[in-house]
Protein backbone atom coordinates (compact mmCIF):
# COMPACT_ATOMS: atom_id res chain seq x y z
CA UNK A 1 0.00 0.00 0.00
CA UNK A 2 1.32 3.33 -0.72
CA UNK A 3 0.80 6.67 1.00
CA UNK A 4 -1.73 8.07 -0.91
CA UNK A 5 -4.30 5.20 -0.27
CA UNK A 6 -3.51 5.11 3.33
CA UNK A 7 -4.13 8.61 3.78
CA UNK A 8 -7.30 7.95 1.81
CA UNK A 9 -8.34 5.35 4.45
CA UNK A 10 -7.13 7.81 7.17
CA UNK A 11 -9.76 10.71 6.20
CA UNK A 12 -12.35 7.70 5.45
CA UNK A 13 -11.95 6.39 8.89
CA UNK A 14 -11.66 9.68 10.33
CA UNK A 15 -14.96 10.61 8.29
CA UNK A 16 -16.79 7.71 9.80
CA UNK A 17 -14.97 8.06 13.09
CA UNK A 18 -16.92 11.54 13.59
CA UNK A 19 -20.38 10.17 13.20
CA UNK A 20 -20.02 7.02 15.45
CA UNK A 21 -17.98 9.78 17.98
CA UNK A 22 -21.48 11.40 17.87
CA UNK A 23 -23.41 8.74 18.15
CA UNK A 24 -21.63 7.08 20.88
CA UNK A 25 -22.12 9.98 22.85
CA UNK A 26 -25.28 9.89 22.55
CA UNK A 27 -25.74 6.42 23.69
CA UNK A 28 -23.77 7.40 27.00
CA UNK A 29 -25.49 10.13 27.56
CA UNK A 30 -29.26 8.41 27.17
CA UNK A 31 -27.50 5.77 29.44
CA UNK A 32 -26.13 7.55 31.97
CA UNK A 33 -29.50 9.74 32.32
CA UNK A 34 -32.31 7.05 32.13
CA UNK A 35 -30.28 3.91 31.92
CA UNK A 36 -31.88 3.00 28.70
CA UNK A 37 -29.38 1.42 26.08
CA UNK A 38 -30.77 3.26 23.14
CA UNK A 39 -31.12 0.55 20.55
CA UNK A 40 -33.02 2.75 18.23
CA UNK A 41 -30.49 5.78 17.69
CA UNK A 42 -29.56 4.00 14.26
CA UNK A 43 -33.21 4.29 13.21
CA UNK A 44 -32.50 8.62 14.46
CA UNK A 45 -30.44 8.29 11.81
CA UNK A 46 -31.99 6.38 8.95
CA UNK A 47 -35.13 8.85 9.94
CA UNK A 48 -33.21 11.83 9.52
CA UNK A 49 -31.47 11.10 6.74
CA UNK A 50 -34.01 9.74 4.60
CA UNK A 51 -36.52 11.99 5.89
CA UNK A 52 -34.10 14.42 4.42
CA UNK A 53 -33.50 12.88 1.17
CA UNK A 54 -37.53 12.77 0.60
CA UNK A 55 -38.12 16.07 1.23
CA UNK A 56 -35.32 16.82 -1.58
CA UNK A 57 -36.63 14.56 -3.65
CA UNK A 58 -39.84 16.54 -3.62
CA UNK A 59 -41.90 13.74 -1.57
CA UNK A 60 -43.72 13.83 1.45
CA UNK A 61 -42.10 11.82 4.30
CA UNK A 62 -44.40 9.57 6.61
CA UNK A 63 -42.10 10.69 8.98
CA UNK A 64 -43.97 13.90 9.88
CA UNK A 65 -47.05 11.72 10.39
CA UNK A 66 -45.57 9.47 12.70
CA UNK A 67 -44.50 12.21 14.93
CA UNK A 68 -47.92 13.41 15.10
CA UNK A 69 -49.05 10.10 16.33
CA UNK A 70 -46.62 9.65 18.50
CA UNK A 71 -47.65 12.97 20.09
CA UNK A 72 -51.64 12.01 20.47
CA UNK A 73 -50.46 9.21 22.45
CA UNK A 74 -48.10 11.43 24.71
CA UNK A 75 -50.80 13.59 25.14
CA UNK A 76 -53.42 10.39 26.26
CA UNK A 77 -50.25 9.29 28.63
CA UNK A 78 -50.40 12.81 30.20
CA UNK A 79 -53.69 12.60 30.71
CA UNK A 80 -53.86 9.12 31.88
CA UNK A 81 -51.55 10.37 34.69
CA UNK A 82 -52.74 13.20 35.56
CA UNK A 83 -56.36 11.69 35.66
CA UNK A 84 -56.91 12.26 39.47
CA UNK A 85 -55.36 15.81 39.41
CA UNK A 86 -56.55 17.03 35.60
CA UNK A 87 -56.57 21.09 35.64
CA UNK A 88 -56.83 23.03 32.43
CA UNK A 89 -52.91 24.44 32.19
CA UNK A 90 -51.62 20.72 32.51
CA UNK A 91 -53.86 20.01 29.79
CA UNK A 92 -53.41 23.06 28.01
CA UNK A 93 -49.36 23.01 27.81
CA UNK A 94 -49.86 18.93 27.33
CA UNK A 95 -51.68 19.27 23.66
CA UNK A 96 -49.58 22.40 22.76
CA UNK A 97 -46.20 20.26 22.82
CA UNK A 98 -47.62 17.50 22.05
CA UNK A 99 -50.38 17.84 19.37
CA UNK A 100 -50.00 21.80 18.18
CA UNK A 101 -46.28 20.99 17.65
CA UNK A 102 -46.25 18.20 15.47
CA UNK A 103 -49.66 19.77 13.85
CA UNK A 104 -47.92 22.75 12.71
CA UNK A 105 -44.54 20.95 11.75
CA UNK A 106 -46.84 18.28 9.58
CA UNK A 107 -48.78 21.03 7.80
CA UNK A 108 -45.33 22.70 7.18
CA UNK A 109 -44.00 19.59 5.65
CA UNK A 110 -46.69 18.96 3.68
CA UNK A 111 -46.25 22.62 2.14
CA UNK A 112 -42.59 22.11 1.38
CA UNK A 113 -43.00 18.63 0.21
CA UNK A 114 -44.58 19.79 -3.09
CA UNK A 115 -41.84 22.56 -3.78
CA UNK A 116 -38.52 21.11 -3.50
CA UNK A 117 -37.57 23.31 -0.76
CA UNK A 118 -34.18 24.45 -0.26
CA UNK A 119 -31.32 22.70 1.44
CA UNK A 120 -31.11 24.38 4.84
CA UNK A 121 -35.36 23.68 5.32
CA UNK A 122 -35.62 20.28 4.47
CA UNK A 123 -32.68 19.70 7.28
CA UNK A 124 -34.46 22.05 9.59
CA UNK A 125 -37.72 20.18 9.08
CA UNK A 126 -35.99 16.69 9.49
CA UNK A 127 -34.01 17.59 12.78
CA UNK A 128 -37.55 18.97 14.50
CA UNK A 129 -39.71 16.14 13.07
CA UNK A 130 -37.02 13.57 14.09
CA UNK A 131 -36.16 15.87 17.76
CA UNK A 132 -39.91 15.11 18.23
CA UNK A 133 -40.14 11.83 17.49
CA UNK A 134 -37.21 11.01 20.37
CA UNK A 135 -39.15 13.19 22.64
CA UNK A 136 -42.70 11.39 22.44
CA UNK A 137 -40.95 7.65 22.35
CA UNK A 138 -39.63 8.47 24.93
CA UNK A 139 -42.87 9.74 26.99
CA UNK A 140 -44.86 7.26 25.64
CA UNK A 141 -42.12 3.85 25.44
CA UNK A 142 -39.98 4.33 28.35
CA UNK A 143 -40.49 7.34 30.91
CA UNK A 144 -43.41 4.65 32.01
CA UNK A 145 -40.90 1.92 32.66
CA UNK A 146 -38.05 4.69 34.12
CA UNK A 147 -38.25 2.96 37.56
CA UNK A 148 -37.82 -0.42 36.39
CA UNK A 149 -34.69 -2.44 35.95
CA UNK A 150 -32.14 -1.74 33.32
CA UNK A 151 -32.92 -5.32 31.64
CA UNK A 152 -36.61 -4.61 31.43
CA UNK A 153 -35.22 -0.51 29.58
CA UNK A 154 -33.35 -2.90 27.16
CA UNK A 155 -36.12 -5.34 26.51
CA UNK A 156 -38.34 -2.05 25.58
CA UNK A 157 -35.62 -0.79 23.46
CA UNK A 158 -35.31 -3.51 21.36
CA UNK A 159 -39.24 -3.40 20.90
CA UNK A 160 -38.87 0.57 19.68
CA UNK A 161 -36.14 -0.17 17.76
CA UNK A 162 -37.82 -3.32 15.63
CA UNK A 163 -41.28 -1.21 15.32
CA UNK A 164 -39.67 2.51 14.39
CA UNK A 165 -37.61 0.08 11.29
CA UNK A 166 -41.38 -1.88 10.41
CA UNK A 167 -42.35 1.87 10.13
CA UNK A 168 -39.54 2.75 8.21
CA UNK A 169 -39.79 0.41 5.72
CA UNK A 170 -43.54 1.26 5.49
CA UNK A 171 -42.78 5.40 5.13
CA UNK A 172 -39.49 5.12 2.96
CA UNK A 173 -39.70 1.55 1.13
CA UNK A 174 -36.80 -0.41 0.54
CA UNK A 175 -34.95 0.68 -2.11
CA UNK A 176 -32.04 3.13 -0.94
CA UNK A 177 -31.51 7.05 -1.41
CA UNK A 178 -28.99 9.52 -1.18
CA UNK A 179 -29.97 13.35 -0.36
CA UNK A 180 -27.57 16.34 -1.49
CA UNK A 181 -24.62 17.37 -0.30
CA UNK A 182 -24.94 20.17 2.38
CA UNK A 183 -21.79 21.58 1.06
CA UNK A 184 -21.26 21.13 -2.56
CA UNK A 185 -17.72 21.60 -4.07
CA UNK A 186 -14.26 20.30 -3.29
CA UNK A 187 -10.38 21.05 -3.18
CA UNK A 188 -7.55 19.49 -3.33
CA UNK A 189 -4.37 19.42 -0.86
CA UNK A 190 -1.38 17.60 -2.10
CA UNK A 191 -3.17 13.96 -2.66
CA UNK A 192 -5.99 14.18 -1.01
CA UNK A 193 -9.29 15.70 -1.95
CA UNK A 194 -11.35 17.27 0.66
CA UNK A 195 -15.19 17.35 -0.97
CA UNK A 196 -17.13 19.94 1.22
CA UNK A 197 -19.42 16.99 2.62
CA UNK A 198 -16.62 15.60 4.57
CA UNK A 199 -15.96 19.36 5.87
CA UNK A 200 -18.95 19.43 6.73
CA UNK A 201 -18.61 16.27 8.73
CA UNK A 202 -15.90 17.57 11.02
CA UNK A 203 -17.27 20.95 11.32
CA UNK A 204 -20.47 19.57 12.59
CA UNK A 205 -18.96 17.10 15.03
CA UNK A 206 -16.33 19.49 16.77
CA UNK A 207 -19.08 22.03 17.17
CA UNK A 208 -21.31 19.76 18.63
CA UNK A 209 -18.72 18.15 20.66
CA UNK A 210 -17.61 21.46 21.79
CA UNK A 211 -21.49 22.56 22.29
CA UNK A 212 -22.19 19.60 24.46
CA UNK A 213 -19.37 20.52 26.58
CA UNK A 214 -20.49 24.10 27.31
CA UNK A 215 -24.09 22.58 27.58
CA UNK A 216 -22.61 20.23 30.19
CA UNK A 217 -20.12 22.69 31.93
CA UNK A 218 -21.69 25.59 31.86
CA UNK A 219 -25.84 25.64 31.73
CA UNK A 220 -27.82 24.56 34.51
CA UNK A 221 -30.07 22.40 33.19
CA UNK A 222 -26.74 20.61 31.63
CA UNK A 223 -25.38 20.18 35.03
CA UNK A 224 -28.67 19.37 36.22
CA UNK A 225 -28.46 16.39 33.52
CA UNK A 226 -25.17 15.28 34.91
CA UNK A 227 -26.28 15.17 38.24
CA UNK A 228 -29.34 13.04 37.25
CA UNK A 229 -26.85 10.57 35.70
CA UNK A 230 -24.38 10.83 38.91
CA UNK A 231 -26.74 10.56 41.58
CA UNK A 232 -30.17 10.42 41.00
CA UNK A 233 -31.96 10.28 44.06
CA UNK A 234 -29.69 13.35 44.83
CA UNK A 235 -31.31 15.38 41.82
CA UNK A 236 -34.64 14.68 42.75
CA UNK A 237 -33.68 15.97 46.54
CA UNK A 238 -32.70 19.33 45.12
CA UNK A 239 -35.88 19.25 42.83
CA UNK A 240 -34.50 17.85 39.69
CA UNK A 241 -37.31 15.72 38.21
CA UNK A 242 -35.94 12.64 36.47
CA UNK A 243 -38.21 12.39 33.63
CA UNK A 244 -37.44 16.40 33.04
CA UNK A 245 -33.47 15.03 32.45
CA UNK A 246 -34.98 12.08 30.67
CA UNK A 247 -36.36 14.69 27.64
CA UNK A 248 -33.41 16.51 27.14
CA UNK A 249 -31.25 13.01 26.88
CA UNK A 250 -33.73 11.87 24.16
CA UNK A 251 -33.84 15.12 22.71
CA UNK A 252 -30.17 15.46 22.36
CA UNK A 253 -30.43 12.04 21.00
CA UNK A 254 -32.37 12.01 18.40
CA UNK A 255 -31.16 15.48 17.14
CA UNK A 256 -27.83 13.58 17.22
CA UNK A 257 -28.94 11.14 14.90
CA UNK A 258 -31.22 12.88 12.32
CA UNK A 259 -27.99 15.48 11.88
CA UNK A 260 -25.49 11.96 11.79
CA UNK A 261 -28.20 10.44 8.89
CA UNK A 262 -28.39 13.94 7.07
CA UNK A 263 -24.35 14.13 7.31
CA UNK A 264 -24.16 10.92 5.92
CA UNK A 265 -27.21 10.92 3.20
CA UNK A 266 -24.82 12.54 0.42
CA UNK A 267 -22.12 10.44 1.07
CA UNK A 268 -23.52 6.84 1.43
CA UNK A 269 -26.80 5.53 0.27
CA UNK A 270 -29.11 4.41 3.34
CA UNK A 271 -31.91 2.21 3.46
CA UNK A 272 -34.46 2.17 5.79
CA UNK A 273 -32.63 -0.87 7.88
CA UNK A 274 -28.99 0.86 7.46
CA UNK A 275 -29.17 3.16 11.21
CA UNK A 276 -28.79 -0.33 12.77
CA UNK A 277 -25.28 -1.27 11.90
CA UNK A 278 -24.24 2.58 11.89
CA UNK A 279 -25.79 2.48 15.55
CA UNK A 280 -24.18 -0.41 16.83
CA UNK A 281 -20.52 0.71 15.76
CA UNK A 282 -21.33 3.77 17.95
CA UNK A 283 -22.37 1.48 20.64
CA UNK A 284 -18.92 -0.41 20.17
CA UNK A 285 -17.28 3.17 21.08
CA UNK A 286 -19.94 3.68 23.79
CA UNK A 287 -18.60 0.44 25.41
CA UNK A 288 -15.21 0.59 25.23
CA UNK A 289 -15.88 3.69 26.70
CA UNK A 290 -17.60 1.67 30.09
CA UNK A 291 -21.14 3.85 28.91
CA UNK A 292 -19.80 6.15 31.11
CA UNK A 293 -16.51 8.18 29.39
CA UNK A 294 -17.21 10.92 26.83
CA UNK A 295 -13.75 11.33 25.92
CA UNK A 296 -12.78 7.78 25.95
CA UNK A 297 -15.85 7.09 23.94
CA UNK A 298 -14.95 10.03 21.26
CA UNK A 299 -11.17 8.26 20.79
CA UNK A 300 -12.57 5.05 20.54
CA UNK A 301 -14.94 5.81 17.94
CA UNK A 302 -12.73 7.28 15.88
CA UNK A 303 -10.49 4.00 16.36
CA UNK A 304 -13.55 2.11 14.97
CA UNK A 305 -13.70 4.50 11.85
CA UNK A 306 -10.03 3.62 10.90
CA UNK A 307 -10.33 -0.21 11.82
CA UNK A 308 -13.47 -0.12 9.88
CA UNK A 309 -11.77 2.13 7.13
CA UNK A 310 -8.72 -0.30 6.85
CA UNK A 311 -10.39 -3.72 6.76
CA UNK A 312 -12.82 -2.71 4.36
CA UNK A 313 -9.48 -2.18 2.19
CA UNK A 314 -7.60 -5.59 2.86
CA UNK A 315 -10.58 -7.58 3.58
CA UNK A 316 -14.40 -5.81 2.83
CA UNK A 317 -16.12 -9.44 3.51
CA UNK A 318 -14.56 -9.46 7.04
CA UNK A 319 -15.37 -5.81 7.89
CA UNK A 320 -17.95 -6.06 10.10
CA UNK A 321 -16.87 -8.66 12.27
CA UNK A 322 -13.59 -7.06 12.41
CA UNK A 323 -14.95 -4.22 14.10
CA UNK A 324 -17.19 -5.87 16.37
CA UNK A 325 -14.30 -8.27 17.45
CA UNK A 326 -12.55 -4.68 18.65
CA UNK A 327 -15.67 -5.82 21.30
CA UNK A 328 -13.56 -8.89 22.59
CA UNK A 329 -10.46 -7.91 24.41
CA UNK A 330 -12.35 -4.51 25.84
CA UNK A 331 -14.88 -6.27 27.70
CA UNK A 332 -12.17 -8.92 28.28
CA UNK A 333 -9.89 -6.82 29.78
CA UNK A 334 -13.23 -4.60 31.43
CA UNK A 335 -14.31 -7.44 33.06
CA UNK A 336 -11.00 -8.14 34.95
CA UNK A 337 -10.20 -4.90 36.06
CA UNK A 338 -13.83 -4.30 37.52
CA UNK A 339 -15.80 -7.03 39.22
CA UNK A 340 -19.21 -7.60 39.02
CA UNK A 341 -21.25 -4.82 40.16
CA UNK A 342 -24.94 -5.66 40.95
CA UNK A 343 -27.41 -3.69 39.77
CA UNK A 344 -28.21 -0.59 41.33
CA UNK A 345 -31.90 -0.32 42.61
CA UNK A 346 -33.86 2.73 42.59
CA UNK B 1 -51.06 28.64 65.62
CA UNK B 2 -50.94 25.26 63.32
CA UNK B 3 -48.08 23.41 62.56
CA UNK B 4 -45.73 23.45 59.76
CA UNK B 5 -45.62 19.92 59.14
CA UNK B 6 -47.91 18.05 60.77
CA UNK B 7 -48.19 13.79 60.49
CA UNK B 8 -51.04 12.35 61.71
CA UNK B 9 -51.33 8.17 62.15
CA UNK B 10 -48.27 7.32 59.72
CA UNK B 11 -47.28 3.87 58.74
CA UNK B 12 -44.62 2.79 56.27
CA UNK B 13 -43.97 -0.33 54.93
CA UNK B 14 -41.07 -2.28 53.56
CA UNK B 15 -43.33 -4.82 51.50
CA UNK B 16 -45.12 -6.53 55.08
CA UNK B 17 -42.65 -5.71 57.14
CA UNK B 18 -43.88 -2.42 59.30
CA UNK B 19 -41.30 0.03 59.79
CA UNK B 20 -42.78 2.88 61.12
CA UNK B 21 -46.27 2.01 62.49
CA UNK B 22 -48.68 4.76 63.89
CA UNK B 23 -46.53 7.97 64.25
CA UNK B 24 -48.01 11.24 64.45
CA UNK B 25 -45.85 14.24 65.48
CA UNK B 26 -46.15 18.08 64.38
CA UNK B 27 -42.73 20.24 63.80
CA UNK B 28 -43.96 24.07 64.18
CA UNK B 29 -42.57 27.02 62.67
CA UNK B 30 -38.99 27.81 64.06
CA UNK B 31 -38.58 24.64 65.65
CA UNK B 32 -36.25 22.21 66.33
CA UNK B 33 -37.87 18.89 66.51
CA UNK B 34 -35.66 15.84 67.44
CA UNK B 35 -36.06 12.23 67.26
CA UNK B 36 -33.88 9.52 69.23
CA UNK B 37 -33.93 6.46 69.34
CA UNK B 38 -31.40 3.33 68.80
CA UNK B 39 -30.27 2.02 65.14
CA UNK B 40 -33.04 0.19 62.95
CA UNK B 41 -35.79 2.41 65.01
CA UNK B 42 -37.55 3.58 61.98
CA UNK B 43 -36.10 7.10 62.28
CA UNK B 44 -34.77 7.07 58.69
CA UNK B 45 -37.82 5.46 57.68
CA UNK B 46 -39.83 8.18 58.51
CA UNK B 47 -38.37 11.02 57.10
CA UNK B 48 -37.28 8.99 54.01
CA UNK B 49 -41.43 9.18 53.66
CA UNK B 50 -41.88 12.43 54.77
CA UNK B 51 -39.80 13.62 51.73
CA UNK B 52 -41.95 11.12 49.43
CA UNK B 53 -39.27 8.54 49.20
CA UNK B 54 -41.20 6.05 50.38
CA UNK B 55 -44.86 5.04 50.23
CA UNK B 56 -46.68 6.74 53.36
CA UNK B 57 -50.20 5.51 55.13
CA UNK B 58 -51.69 8.63 56.91
CA UNK B 59 -51.55 11.86 56.53
CA UNK B 60 -48.96 14.37 56.32
CA UNK B 61 -49.53 18.13 55.82
CA UNK B 62 -46.68 21.01 55.09
CA UNK B 63 -47.48 24.31 55.32
CA UNK B 64 -51.32 23.78 55.26
CA UNK B 65 -51.34 21.68 52.54
CA UNK B 66 -51.79 17.78 52.09
CA UNK B 67 -48.70 15.76 50.72
CA UNK B 68 -50.45 12.88 49.40
CA UNK B 69 -50.48 13.52 45.77
CA UNK B 70 -47.19 15.22 45.50
CA UNK B 71 -44.31 13.72 44.46
CA UNK B 72 -40.18 14.29 46.05
CA UNK B 73 -39.65 17.14 43.30
CA UNK B 74 -42.89 19.17 44.51
CA UNK B 75 -42.38 18.94 48.05
CA UNK B 76 -38.38 20.26 47.19
CA UNK B 77 -40.53 22.96 45.47
CA UNK B 78 -42.62 23.83 48.44
CA UNK B 79 -39.95 24.28 50.53
CA UNK B 80 -39.53 20.89 52.69
CA UNK B 81 -35.58 20.37 52.28
CA UNK B 82 -34.21 16.51 53.59
CA UNK B 83 -30.27 15.89 54.44
CA UNK B 84 -30.05 12.24 53.99
CA UNK B 85 -27.81 10.08 56.08
CA UNK B 86 -25.75 9.15 52.48
CA UNK B 87 -26.14 12.69 52.19
CA UNK B 88 -26.55 11.75 48.00
CA UNK B 89 -24.02 14.75 46.70
CA UNK B 90 -22.92 15.14 43.11
CA UNK B 91 -19.41 13.01 43.65
CA UNK B 92 -18.14 14.25 40.20
CA UNK B 93 -18.55 17.73 40.21
CA UNK B 94 -17.25 20.69 42.20
CA UNK B 95 -18.81 22.41 45.58
CA UNK B 96 -19.77 25.38 43.83
CA UNK B 97 -22.31 23.21 41.24
CA UNK B 98 -23.36 20.95 44.03
CA UNK B 99 -24.67 24.71 45.62
CA UNK B 100 -25.87 25.78 42.49
CA UNK B 101 -27.57 22.83 41.78
CA UNK B 102 -29.40 22.80 44.88
CA UNK B 103 -31.20 25.80 44.17
CA UNK B 104 -32.33 24.02 41.01
CA UNK B 105 -35.87 25.55 41.87
CA UNK B 106 -35.11 29.05 43.31
CA UNK B 107 -35.30 31.85 40.73
CA UNK B 108 -31.42 32.37 39.30
CA UNK B 109 -31.61 36.04 40.57
CA UNK B 110 -31.58 34.67 44.63
CA UNK B 111 -29.55 32.21 44.24
CA UNK B 112 -26.48 34.05 44.31
CA UNK B 113 -27.46 35.48 47.28
CA UNK B 114 -28.27 31.82 49.00
CA UNK B 115 -24.90 31.35 47.75
CA UNK B 116 -23.23 33.95 49.98
CA UNK B 117 -25.62 32.61 53.20
CA UNK B 118 -24.18 29.53 52.50
CA UNK B 119 -20.56 30.58 52.44
CA UNK B 120 -21.02 32.86 55.18
CA UNK B 121 -22.69 29.61 57.24
CA UNK B 122 -19.76 27.05 56.04
CA UNK B 123 -16.50 28.96 55.37
CA UNK B 124 -14.81 25.61 54.75
CA UNK B 125 -16.88 24.84 51.54
CA UNK B 126 -15.91 28.59 49.94
CA UNK B 127 -12.25 27.39 50.14
CA UNK B 128 -13.16 24.14 48.50
CA UNK B 129 -15.38 25.37 45.98
CA UNK B 130 -13.50 24.21 42.95
CA UNK B 131 -12.89 20.96 44.19
CA UNK B 132 -14.75 17.84 43.40
CA UNK B 133 -17.48 16.51 46.27
CA UNK B 134 -16.26 12.98 46.46
CA UNK B 135 -12.90 14.47 47.55
CA UNK B 136 -13.98 16.06 50.50
CA UNK B 137 -13.83 14.96 54.18
CA UNK B 138 -16.90 13.46 55.41
CA UNK B 139 -17.42 16.53 57.71
CA UNK B 140 -17.06 19.10 54.71
CA UNK B 141 -19.58 16.58 52.84
CA UNK B 142 -22.13 16.48 55.42
CA UNK B 143 -21.35 20.54 55.17
CA UNK B 144 -21.52 20.54 51.64
CA UNK B 145 -24.82 18.18 51.82
CA UNK B 146 -26.84 20.57 54.30
CA UNK B 147 -25.36 23.64 52.16
CA UNK B 148 -27.02 22.22 49.04
CA UNK B 149 -30.41 21.56 50.75
CA UNK B 150 -30.33 25.35 52.00
CA UNK B 151 -29.81 26.22 48.38
CA UNK B 152 -32.99 25.86 48.35
CA UNK B 153 -34.58 28.10 50.71
CA UNK B 154 -36.60 25.47 52.71
CA UNK B 155 -39.03 26.41 55.76
CA UNK B 156 -38.01 23.19 57.12
CA UNK B 157 -34.95 21.29 57.08
CA UNK B 158 -34.79 17.57 57.82
CA UNK B 159 -31.18 16.20 58.79
CA UNK B 160 -30.74 12.50 58.76
CA UNK B 161 -27.65 11.29 61.38
CA UNK B 162 -26.07 14.94 60.79
CA UNK B 163 -23.15 13.90 62.81
CA UNK B 164 -22.57 10.09 62.03
CA UNK B 165 -19.03 9.10 61.68
CA UNK B 166 -17.69 12.74 62.29
CA UNK B 167 -15.24 14.30 64.54
CA UNK B 168 -16.96 15.72 67.70
CA UNK B 169 -15.41 18.95 66.79
CA UNK B 170 -16.98 19.09 63.19
CA UNK B 171 -20.13 17.57 65.28
CA UNK B 172 -20.37 20.51 67.27
CA UNK B 173 -20.05 22.74 64.53
CA UNK B 174 -22.84 21.08 62.74
CA UNK B 175 -25.10 21.00 65.98
CA UNK B 176 -24.27 24.94 66.64
CA UNK B 177 -25.51 25.65 62.94
CA UNK B 178 -28.75 24.36 63.49
CA UNK B 179 -29.54 25.96 66.16
CA UNK B 180 -28.21 29.25 64.01
CA UNK B 181 -30.82 28.09 60.65
CA UNK B 182 -33.76 28.43 63.78
CA UNK B 183 -32.66 31.90 64.10
CA UNK B 184 -32.38 32.34 60.68
CA UNK B 185 -36.11 31.29 60.52
CA UNK B 186 -35.59 27.56 59.39
CA UNK B 187 -37.52 25.12 61.13
CA UNK B 188 -35.38 21.67 61.66
CA UNK B 189 -36.32 17.97 61.83
CA UNK B 190 -33.78 16.43 63.04
CA UNK B 191 -32.82 12.46 63.67
CA UNK B 192 -30.38 11.51 65.99
CA UNK B 193 -28.47 8.95 67.57
CA UNK B 194 -26.25 11.35 69.05
CA UNK B 195 -29.24 11.93 71.79
CA UNK B 196 -27.41 14.35 74.42
CA UNK B 197 -26.28 16.65 71.39
CA UNK B 198 -29.84 16.63 69.77
CA UNK B 199 -31.64 16.94 73.12
CA UNK B 200 -29.79 20.20 74.16
CA UNK B 201 -30.57 22.20 71.22
CA UNK B 202 -34.09 20.94 70.49
CA UNK B 203 -37.18 22.11 71.70
CA UNK B 204 -39.72 19.38 71.07
CA UNK B 205 -38.45 15.80 71.31
CA UNK B 206 -39.86 12.27 70.14
CA UNK B 207 -38.26 8.56 71.38
CA UNK B 208 -38.71 6.40 68.83
CA UNK B 209 -38.78 2.66 69.22
CA UNK B 210 -39.49 -0.09 67.26
CA UNK B 211 -41.07 1.86 64.70
CA UNK B 212 -43.28 3.24 67.37
CA UNK B 213 -42.85 6.68 69.60
CA UNK B 214 -43.03 5.76 73.30
CA UNK B 215 -42.28 9.07 74.17
CA UNK B 216 -42.89 12.54 73.34
CA UNK B 217 -42.75 16.60 75.20
CA UNK B 218 -40.54 19.00 75.31
CA UNK B 219 -36.80 17.93 74.69
CA UNK B 220 -35.29 19.08 78.42
CA UNK B 221 -38.00 17.07 79.79
CA UNK B 222 -37.12 14.12 77.60
CA UNK B 223 -33.57 14.45 78.61
CA UNK B 224 -34.44 14.35 82.24
CA UNK B 225 -36.63 11.32 81.57
CA UNK B 226 -34.84 8.17 83.78
CA UNK B 227 -35.67 6.02 80.99
CA UNK B 228 -34.39 7.93 78.40
CA UNK B 229 -31.24 8.66 80.09
CA UNK B 230 -30.83 4.65 80.50
CA UNK B 231 -31.48 3.83 77.02
CA UNK B 232 -30.18 6.79 75.23
CA UNK B 233 -28.04 8.93 76.87
CA UNK B 234 -25.05 6.40 78.04
CA UNK B 235 -26.08 5.93 81.59
CA UNK B 236 -26.07 2.04 82.28
CA UNK B 237 -28.94 0.20 83.91
CA UNK B 238 -28.01 -3.25 84.39
CA UNK B 239 -31.04 -5.67 82.50
CA UNK B 240 -32.47 -2.64 80.75
CA UNK B 241 -33.90 -4.10 77.62
CA UNK B 242 -35.85 -1.06 75.73
CA UNK B 243 -33.35 -1.81 73.17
Amino acid sequence: MNTTIMLFLVQDGITNGAIYALLGLALVLVFAVTRVILIPQGEFVTYGALTYASLAAGQMPGTAKLALALGIGAFAFDLFVARKALHGRLILRSAVTNIVLPAIVLALTVYFAGQKPPVAVSIALSLVIVAMIGLYLYRVAFQPLAHTSVLVLLIASVGVHLALQGLGLLFFGAEGQRGPAVLSGAFTAGALRFTGQSLTVYGITIAFIVGLWLFFGLTLYGKALRATAVNRLGARLVGIRTTLSGQIAFLLASVIGALSGIMIVPITTLYYDSGFLIGLKGFVAAIIGGLVSYPLTAVAALVVGLVEAFSSFYASNYKEVIVFMLLIPVLLLRSLAAPAVEEEKD
Amino acid sequence: MSALLSVTDAHVAYGKVEAVRSVSLEVGANQIVTIVGANGAGKTTLLSAIMGILPLKGRVTFAGQDLARLDIEDRVAMGLGLVPEHRELFVTMNVEDNLELGAFRIERSKAKASMERVYTLFPRLKERRKQLAGTLSGGEQQMLAMGRALMGEPKLLMLDEPSLGLAPIIVADIFRIVTELRASGVSVLLVEQNAQAALKIADQAYVMELGEFVLSGKASDIAANERVAASYLGFQHEGDSAI
